[in-house]
């Protein structure tokens, strides 16, 4: 009764806390959160293909870039940004499907190399298309929309525009994990061969779990074209793969909130390393190693096992109702 | 013609310090499983060895060199195996691709704030002159390197092939519980493939860092080239790894002639990505060892 | 035969000149419990494989309800009513006991979107908390798979095997590893599931004990051939049986 209850409340709370936390804040820390916000949906979205149904992929940048450059050219051209919104999903939905090929061929570090190299391919041609993509000037000026006559154009405003946006991709990825596509998912993770002996296509589930990843990555770079009003191909390189990798490894992958977390520490941890100027990169790239060492779960592995250690009384209850019904 | 000839001579050359880093980074995933993210980065971390000792403490470069061959052992061999690879054995693949990821960062951020985030200068083995045969012109430091880099895989080869040392360690990469019901001691095994990974990848970091200038950034290529060459020659053998180098050389060298050479980049991925899909063990592979 | 569920005919293969089965037929009726033995390397585990199409066989073809069913993929061949267990443990070990066995059904139900728009045990856990409670496994609902004991694991292994209601499941040594109590019990909810449903079952199994009073008929291979058929009373007194045993 009571997990249940937590389980509703959490993020009410947190929701709740998610839109009063910006009110009266300064420009730079909406735009921090905004940003946090849209890496959290491509975060899970990676989470979704890499933690739910184990299958890597070191290109989840690309995808957003994809989803950034087209809402970028739709919007530039007058459409509306739900016009684009929905074509970079469908787009990113349909390569991403195509980028599942190769996982029915080939597995683990091999489809990581086949995904990094499909992320390289991705910035060379952003970067060397210029009559599309205006090549390393990128794209300048797209605007952000208005619904119904409210504009988003303030940055608080579009902080609540993205909010929405991440209530939405949230409930639409705990639908997704929670329905028995979910159930298929984590199944072709434990155990591909069993699965399929008990009738799980695993073909279709793995091009179905890149595909819906990619998708939120498109959805995640919507976003991100009227936030920085900028974009070049070099947002959408290799590292940044690594860095939305980062971010659900170090959160928790095939953990509901993982992703999140890992955004928050990825996005701010910078922000609170800046007085150590240079040295930061170098910090958190130490502290990284230091967590795979010592919790390859993922922070929030790492407090479980805290958790555990503080309150080892209901562990040891548990266990002796176990024994008492054997 | 002479043309062609030239850049096929220096994209072997190229291809052979490429096929060191891969050849090195194959061992590596034959005795571990570990697929390591940093290896561009071990290329680049010894010629700063080499800059330390000779710049900062005034040794010769005859001395420095050996030097830093042995603090690439010592670091980029034992440490990285203790301290990183060694925790994280059990955890399986993809916390330790993380934690490589994370590595390469580390070591090219330390490079970059504590030396210089600049190109430096690098000491060269040999003369820059050029020789003549026929019309083309073949540069002998190419020609050097080609020969230094080869001989190195091939005293390898010798090495695994020849000696008891060598076939034990080729046993536990293969099936390590054979090797350890056969007495085989596997853990210094595996320490000696982290060792001899760490001194390719120093050689190979004296010998293709002048081409370029020493800087912290040289890892995020060669460290990709290193991946696609093992990949493409087949992931469980020297000889794989060592075509691969020389493929990836060559192709680079010809394209940049006479393809696009804003997607010169793009075809070695190309390339890997026709090969995982057409042949996944690669073009020398043999398909056993692949569904790990 | 109507009755024939499985119908294996002139199955031959081959490994560089070996012939690992060699020109083998049989046909399973509706019901029977077949055991299948025969000494190490004597060409079941082949033969097994070659009826699941996870080997091609060089010759001979394997009707399941008189379908040929060649090289099918494997989910395909579970929704013509298949079921299987592995040798070796099979669960998903970091899902709930009662997610195991909800998946091992819900393929079976609606589509593929009804799947994701659905409820989210795809109406499900009634049935599963039968199929939990016919193996006694109601105590372990909601533990992770993978923290049951060995034996509890191939309770849930056979529970999903059951799950989809299969007309035919094979089960792939299912003692082996089992401790005494545990192996009992297998065996009783395995008499009970075949008496109650019909159900057809393929069974190679290396404890003798385990076969000979579960199985109402036996195949015996050796080398690749059957070397005798049979009840398992036929089966303990056959010389032939014996020979290839002790002699082998």
């Amino acid at each position: 009764m009571t997990t249940k209850m937590v389980r509703i409340l959490f993020p009410l709370a947190a929701l709740a806390l998610l839109v009063l936390i910006p009110l009266g804040q300064g420009n730079y820390i909406i735009y921090v959160m905004t940003s946090w916000l849209m890496f959290s949906i491509a975060a899970m979205g990676l989470n979704l293909t890499l933690g739910y149904a184990g299958q890597i992929s070191l290109a989840q940048a690309s995808f957003m870039g994809i989803g950034a450059y087209i809402t970028a050219l739709l919007t530039l051209a007058g459409y509306h940004w739900v016009v684009g919104w929905v074509a970079a999903m469908g787009a990113c939905f349909g390569i991403g499907l195509l980028l599942g090929y190769p996982a029915l061929r080939v597995q683990h570090h091999f489809l990581a190399f086949v995904t990094l190299a499909f992320n390289t391919l991705v910035f060379l041609v952003l970067r060397n298309e210029e009559w599309l993509t205006g090549g390393n000037h990128g794209l300048v000026g797209m605007p952000r929309p208005s619904f119904f006559g409210i504009s988003t154009g303030k940055n608080l405003e579009f902080y609540y525009f993205v909010l929405i946006l991440f209530v939405i991709s949230a409930a639409v990825f705990y639908w997704i994990v929670n329905s028995p596509w979910g159930r298929a998912f984590k199944a072709l993770r434990e155990n591909p061969v069993r699965a399929e002996s008990l009738g799980v296509d695993t073909r279709r589930i793995t091009l179905l779990a890149f595909a819906i990843g990619s998708a939120f990555g498109g959805g995640a770079g919507a976003i991100m074209s009227p936030l920085v009003q900028f974009i070049e191909p070099g947002s959408f390189a290799l590292v940044h793969s690594l860095k939305i990798l980062l971010m659900v490894v170090v959160g928790g992958a095939g953990l509901f909130y993982g992703p999140m977390l890992g955004a928050a520490v990825v996005i701010l941890l910078p922000e609170f390393l800046r007085f150590t100027e240079g040295y930061y990169l170098m910090i958190y790239a130490a502290l990284v190693i230091v967590l795979m060492v010592y919790s390859p779960t993922g922070l929030i592995g790492l407090g479980t096992k805290l958790w555990q250690q503080i309150r080892p009384q209901s562990e040891v209850r548990k266990d002796m109702s176990k024994g008492a019904q054997l | 013609m002479s043309e062609f000839i030239q850049l096929i001579v220096s994209g072997l050359s190229t291809g052979s310090i490429y096929a060191l880093a891969a050849v090195g980074f194959t061992l590596l995933w034959q005795a571990s499983q570990t697929i390591n993210f940093a290896q561009g980065e071990f290329v680049m971390v010894p010629a700063f060895f080499v800059l330390v000792l000779t710049v900062k403490m005034g040794l010769p470069v005859w001395l420095a060199m050996p030097l830093a061959v042995i603090l690439a052992v010592l670091i980029l061999g034992a440490l990285f195996k203790r301290l990183i690879v060694e925790p994280m054995f059990r955890h399986g693949t993809i916390p330790l691709v993380i934690a490589t990821i994370a590595l390469g960062i580390l070591l090219k951020e330390m490079v970059k704030e504590f030396y210089s985030p600049l190109g430096q200068p690098f000491p060269s083995l040999f003369p820059q002159t050029v020789l003549k045969i026929g019309n083309a012109s073949i540069s002998v430091p190419d020609i050097a390197n080609l020969i230094i880099a080869m001989g190195t895989i091939f005293a390898l080869q010798l090495f695994l092939s020849g000696t008891r040392t060598g076939r034990s360690m080729q046993a536990t990469a293969q099936n390590p519980d054979v090797a350890q019901i056969l007495g085989v001691d596997i853990k210094r095994m595996v320490l000696y493939t982290f060792l001899i990974n760490g001194a390719l990848a120093a050689i190979a970091s004296i010998l293709i860092t002048p081409i370029y200038l020493a800087k912290f950034s040289n890892g995020e290529t060669l460290g990709l080239v290193a991946f696609i060459a093992a990949i493409v020659g087949g992931f469980n053998q020297i000889r794989g790894a060592l075509v691969g180098g020389l493929l990836l050389g060559v192709i680079d060298n010809l394209s940049a002639a006479y393809f696009s050479s804003e997607y010169r980049q793009a075809l070695p991925m190309l390339l890997l990505i026709v090969i995982i899909l057409v042949r996944p063990q690669g073009l020398l592979g043999t398909a056993e060892g692949r569904t790990v | 035969m109507s009755d024939t569920v499985l119908s294996v005919r002139n199955i031959s293969k081959s490994f560089g000149g070996i012939h690992a089965v060699n020109d083998v037929s049989f046909d399973v009726g509706k019901g029977e419990v077949l055991g299948l033995i025969g000494p190490n390397g004597s060409g079941k585990s082949t033969l097994f494989n070659c009826v699941l199409g996870q080997l091609p066989a060089d010759a001979g073809e394997v009707q399941i309800h008189g379908q040929r069913v060649g090289q099918m993929r494997a989910s395909r061949l579970n929704k013509l009513g298949v079921g299987r267990t592995f040798q070796q443990l099979s669960v998903f070990p970091q899902m709930s006991v009662l997610d195991n066995i909800i998946l091992a059904g819900q393929e079976h139900h609606g589509s593929m979107a009804s799947r994701l728009f659905g409820p989210s045990d795809a109406g499900l856990t009634a049935e599963a908390d039968r199929m939990i409670q016919f193996f006694k496994l109601e105590h372990l609902r909601d533990e992770m798979a993978g923290s049951l004991s060995y034996g509890q694991q191939k309770l849930v292994d056979a529970a999903m095997a059951f799950m989809a209601g299969p007309s035919l499941v094979l089960l792939d040594e299912p003692a082996g590893g089992v401790n005494l109590t545990m192996l009992a019990n297998l065996k009783d909810r395995l008499e009970t599931y075949n008496r109650e449903h019909g159900t057809t079952f393929v069974v190679i199994e290396h404890n003798m004990e385990f076969v000979m009073t579960l199985c109402t008929r036996i195949i015996v291979l050796a080398e690749g051939a059957i070397i005798a058929e049979g009840t398992p009373d036929e089966i303990r007194s056959n010389q032939q049986v014996i020979d290839a045993y002790l002699g082998g």
